[in-house]
């Protein structure tokens, strides 16, 4: 079967690639695009490590075709920060020692840069129910969640 | 001389006997005494074993050195995650 | 000479205990850091493995001429390709390994011992082809009767599964095999003496499931074979050194043909310790004369990487009314999986390890059974034993009324208590964690209704070994320290914290890489939580190395003996009589002159580090338990360990954290659920549930300094020990919040609402 051309959007960058049927667009990312920041933990959608933001939803790269991008605007960890400028949750990540091996926190940032777009006050509750699709099985969480609420706190002025 | 302590499997290999007196200066003289005096424990000293001197475990130090007054307890290496 | 009076662990320290941001951090918040998976080769292919279907079979023949005719299908290899090793145990880094087991867990042989068994694998030019061949490879297996359990396995009629296997240990020798590989026994004083002298003997027997290390990344590698016999292996691993022994010997190289490249590791605990798809990456690569990337699915990471050894464990301590216990005894009995190699002995090392116990008896099996051969995890053995024994302590304690942190202080091992495994302990840090845990704010908070709270202690050894570190001094001043330990944890900020501490320079200057097995001398993996102290130690030592070298040039630019040199604040100074005669030479300016004045500057050590510090923790948890649903929620949670010396403390703190956290999910919910064939059928995160976020609190951690005598610095290992006291400090709460003491893992909703049904039905009189 031929492959299918896609045209997309990928950390604002116009991207046309091609790509199988079945290919999901973790694989189009990783092995197409070379955008290998979004990783593959599971490949079900149970782990979160290849979160990303397609067209402003957080969604698991590994649940989405390829072809599914089509229009769509994703946004990945390779776009978090803004030139040489990290992203305030990428710099606390590091204040805290937020990760420890480092392979989740890709998907952690993007996840938690989509909670604070959305609320921009979270909870302590509402920051775990939110990341609960993101597995890390080195920090315990605890540090991940100090980062998050205290890039809240800063990015609100507190 | 040192005294040897016997751990685990390393006692029944010494003929049952919990502890031995040995004179030597580092683990390799140690080692080569141990193997004379109990040859079914010989071919166990080899690779396997660790040693703790005085409360001090070392593995893999043939040059480490032995005290005539240590406790010298023989037991399996360890590893670890 | 000068240098020496740096790092001593008196004094105050400039960088060892500060927290700066990790040097390796921004790649790991930007998506650039390259780990096993996130590399491509030019003209690379793609490997796949066939797995075992059935958990026991004898495998007659495998027919690979269809796969090999589908167009993109390079090459097929199965068990004829590896040259079979002969039966010997031989020092391999990690322990003794039997390489006649390590080659046929990598490709079975003449039987498939575990569901999930590689059989066969292929090198295509796509993931589809390579899929599409593995389907039609035709294997032609005998379903024999396999065995999960490890009494069942132990019994005279089981299946067996290695019909040469004769127990070890057992004297006489028996003369039939059978699935236990070797007994182990560990003696200390009269166990029944002691006994005799409880007033209180409490026995029971407990259970642990196998759980997977679950590290979010999943086992991968390229490798690239070449024409001249010569290879190149990038993955993910503990250790890169103990790879290439692993992989040569299968294949058969010499290791110096061998470059293997520790990517960065995605997690590990213990399971990337061992080789599973590298030798047969590489003998895809030799074979197919092109690169070859493998990945594990999460399904075969579950399927086929070493689980912690599932458990059965008979435990009985003995006590006096006063509250001193007088005698222990255990039984074990741990899983291996399909070959042996259980961490049993340190089980029966760890048992009673925290108390100072003139009477101990330890008994161990390590036995076969047809699962995936268990690998380390986090203090391997440990957790399972110590669950056991910390279990009755509790119980112990409440029979007498006694406080248990009180009760565990009255019997604790420190400094000169001669440890329930042989040796006489060094200095130890037991009795502060336990008085810290009295004094925190966590135990004198009471509880709420209906909760419980439990505490437990946990022991773990730690390990030195072979280590290298070079710094190489840059023209400008600035270091790259190349160590050999892939970092797992942060490991990097440590050793650049080490290194700066005994320079006196600023930790800024100092750049890590791990290097790889032709850049470094060779060093042994991550793990046994020898990395901080082990490689920290080589980076000091590396650091004086260049010291010397420094005052040495000093000495010689100013004319002055070397013995008037010395390095003070990372510069060198004339002392004695010269002090003041020449301006200080910094780091900078001797790097500047380097090349002027005799060549550059490079630091080395190679050593074998002994007397790791071991290592005590003591946990206290909250728990309040759902009636209804039988969910146990974690409602506070407090990490406290002996560090030695917290070099960088966020990250020790992250390691307490992170193993409770692993604990918790041990205690609660993690098991493997294999059907009536021995199929797993929770492969997967969704039914194998770590726990998430929203299943844990904050961890609370205090981290106790108690020295390590042998480092310059104090630093025992950390990263095993918080590991081993939650299953039972858990246990210990759940039993305070419901009466019901829980002796089988986990306590899942099904096994707790059981538990509270089963207690509210009368009991028959």
């Amino acid at each position: 079967m031929a492959k299918a051309h896609v045209t997309t959007t990928v950390n604002g960058d116009a991207v046309e690639f091609l790509c199988d049927a079945e290919q999901t667009l973790l694989d189009v990312l990783r092995d197409e695009l070379y955008l290998t920041g979004s990783k593959e933990g599971c490949a079900s959608g149970d782990c979160g490590a290849c979160s990303v933001i397609a067209d402003g939803r957080l969604v698991c790269a590994c649940l989405m075709l390829g072809v599914e991008a089509e229009g769509l605007a994703i946004e990945t960890i390779e776009g978090m920060a803004d030139g040489d400028q990290l992203h305030p949750l990428q710099t606390k990540f590091l204040e805290h020692a937020a990760l420890q091996c480092g392979v989740c926190t890709p998907g952690f940032l993007v996840a938690a840069k989509s909670l604070l777009e959305r609320n921009p006050d979270p909870t302590e509750i509402e920051v775990r129910y939110w990341l609960a699709g993101n597995l890390c099985r080195c920090t315990g969480y605890d540090k991940i969640v100090r980062a998050v609420l205290d890039t809240a706190e800063e990015m609100r002025g507190g | 001389m040192a005294r040897v302590v016997f751990i685990g499997n390393f006692r029944q290999l010494a003929g049952g006997d919990a502890e031995a007196e040995i004179a030597a200066s580092n683990v390799r003289d140690l080692l080569r005494r141990l193997g004379e005096r109990y040859p079914a424990l010989a071919p166990h000293l080899d690779e396997g074993i660790a040693l703790a001197i005085d409360g001090e475990i070392h593995q893999d130090a043939l040059f480490s050195p032995v005290r005539p007054d240590s406790e010298v307890c023989l037991m399996p290496k360890i590893a670890g995650g | 000479m000068a240098a020496n009076s740096h790092g001593k662990t008196n004094g105050s320290t400039r960088w060892v205990g500060t927290r700066p941001v990790r040097p390796d951090g921004v790649d790991k918040v930007t998506g650039r850091a390259r780990f096993g998976a996130d590399v491509h080769l030019p003209n690379m292919l793609v490997g796949k493995v066939l797995r075992s279907p059935h958990a026991h079979a004898r495998i007659h023949s495998i027919d690979t001429s269809a796969a090999l005719a589908l167009p993109g299908v390079k090459t097929v290899v199965t068990r004829d390709d590896f040259n079979d090793l002969p039966s010997e145990f031989v020092p391999a880094g990690e322990m003794l390994i039997n390489y006649r087991d390590v080659v046929r867990n990598v490709m079975a042989r003449e039987k498939a011992l575990f569901e999930g068994h590689p059989v066969a694998a292929v090198a295509a030019v796509s993931e589809k082809v390579a899929r599409e061949a593995l389907a039609r490879i035709k294997v032609d297996y005998e379903v024999l009767p396999h065995v999960l359990d490890v009494v069942e396995a132990m019994a005279p009629e089981a299946p067996l599964l290695h019909e040469d296997l004769i127990t070890a240990g057992v004297e006489p020798a028996p003369t039939t095999p059978s699935n236990v590989a070797k007994v182990v026994e560990f003696k200390l004083g009269d166990v029944e003496a002691g006994f005799a002298e409880a007033d209180i003997v409490i026995e029971r027997e407990f259970s642990t499931q196998p759980v997977h290390q679950g590290y979010i990344e999943p086992h991968a590698c390229i490798a690239n074979y070449s024409e001249d016999g010569q290879a190149e292996l990038w993955c993910t691993t503990q250790g890169h050194f103990v790879v290439r022994g692993h992989c040569a010997k299968l294949l058969g190289m010499d290791v110096s043909k061998l470059r293997v490249t520790a990517s960065e590791i995605g997690g590990g605990f213990g399971g990337k310790t061992v080789v599973y798809l590298e030798p047969v990456a590489l003998m895809l690569s030799r074979k197919s004369g092109q690169p070859v990337k493998m990945t594990m699915s999460r399904e075969e990471v579950f399927q086929a990487s070493g689980p912690a050894a599932g458990t059965r464990v008979w435990a009985k301590v003995g006590m006096t009314n006063a509250g001193r216990i007088t005698a222990g005894e255990a039984v074990l009995k741990y899983q291996a999986g399909a070959f042996q190699g259980s961490p049993v002995q340190p089980g029966c090392m760890c048992a009673f390890a925290p108390y100072d116990l003139a009477h101990v008896k330890v008994v161990g099996y390590d036995v076969v059974v047809n699962r995936p051969k268990v690998a380390a995890y986090r203090a391997p053995g440990a957790p399972q034993s110590e669950f056991a024994v910390e279990s009755i302590i509790d119980e112990l304690a409440k029979r007498i009324g006694m406080d248990p942190v009180e009760l565990r202080l009255k019997n604790a091992a420190k400094e000169g208590t001669k440890a329930a495994y042989g040796p006489t302990f060094g200095p130890v840090g037991l009795v502060e964690t336990l008085e810290e845990a009295k004094a925190h704010d966590h135990y004198r908070t009471p509880l709420k209704p209906g909760q419980g709270r439990g505490v437990a202690s946990g022991f773990w050894f730690n390990i030195g070994g072979e280590t290298c570190a070079t710094l190489n001094l840059g023209e400008d001043g600035t270091i790259a320290l190349v160590a050999g330990t892939p970092d797992i944890g942060g490991s990097r900020a440590s050793l650049c914290l080490q290194a700066a501490e005994t320079l006196g320079v600023d930790v800024e200057r100092i750049r890590p890489l791990i290097g790889d097995t032709s850049t470094l001398g060779y060093t042994f993996l991550t793990g046994g939580s020898r990395t901080a102290f082990a490689s920290g130690m080589a980076v000091i030592e590396a650091a004086r190395d260049m010291i010397r070298q420094l005052c040495e040039r000093a000495a010689k630019i100013w004319d002055i003996p070397v013995d008037a040199v010395e390095w003070i604040d990372g510069e060198a100074r004339p002392a004695g009589s010269n002090a003041g005669e020449f301006e200080p030479l910094s780091l900078a300016d001797l790097a500047r002159l380097a090349g002027k004045s005799g060549g550059p500057f490079v630091g080395r050590a190679q050593i074998n580090a002994q007397g790791a510090g071991p290592s005590f923790g003591t946990h206290i948890v909250d728990v309040d338990v759902d009636r209804e649903t039988g969910r146990v929620t974690i409602e506070r949670y407090t990490v406290i360990q002996d560090a030695g010396k917290a070099v960088h403390p966020s990250y020790v703190e992250g390691q307490l954290q992170g193993g409770a956290v692993q604990g918790i999910g041990w205690a609660l919910n993690e098991e493997y659920i294999y059907d009536d064939k021995g199929r797993l059928q929770n492969p997967g995160f969704l039914d194998y549930r770590i726990p998430v976020c929203s299943d844990v609190p904050m961890i609370d951690t205090v981290i106790v300094e108690v020295p390590n005598p042998t480092h310059p610095y104090g630093v025992r290992g950390v990263g095993e020990t918080p590991i081993v006291p939650p299953m039972a400090a858990i246990a210990n709460a759940v039993e305070g919040a419901l009466g019901l003491r829980f002796t089988d893992l986990p306590m899942s909703p099904p096994r707790v609402l059981k538990a509270l049904g089963d207690a509210r039905v009368p009991k028959a009189a």
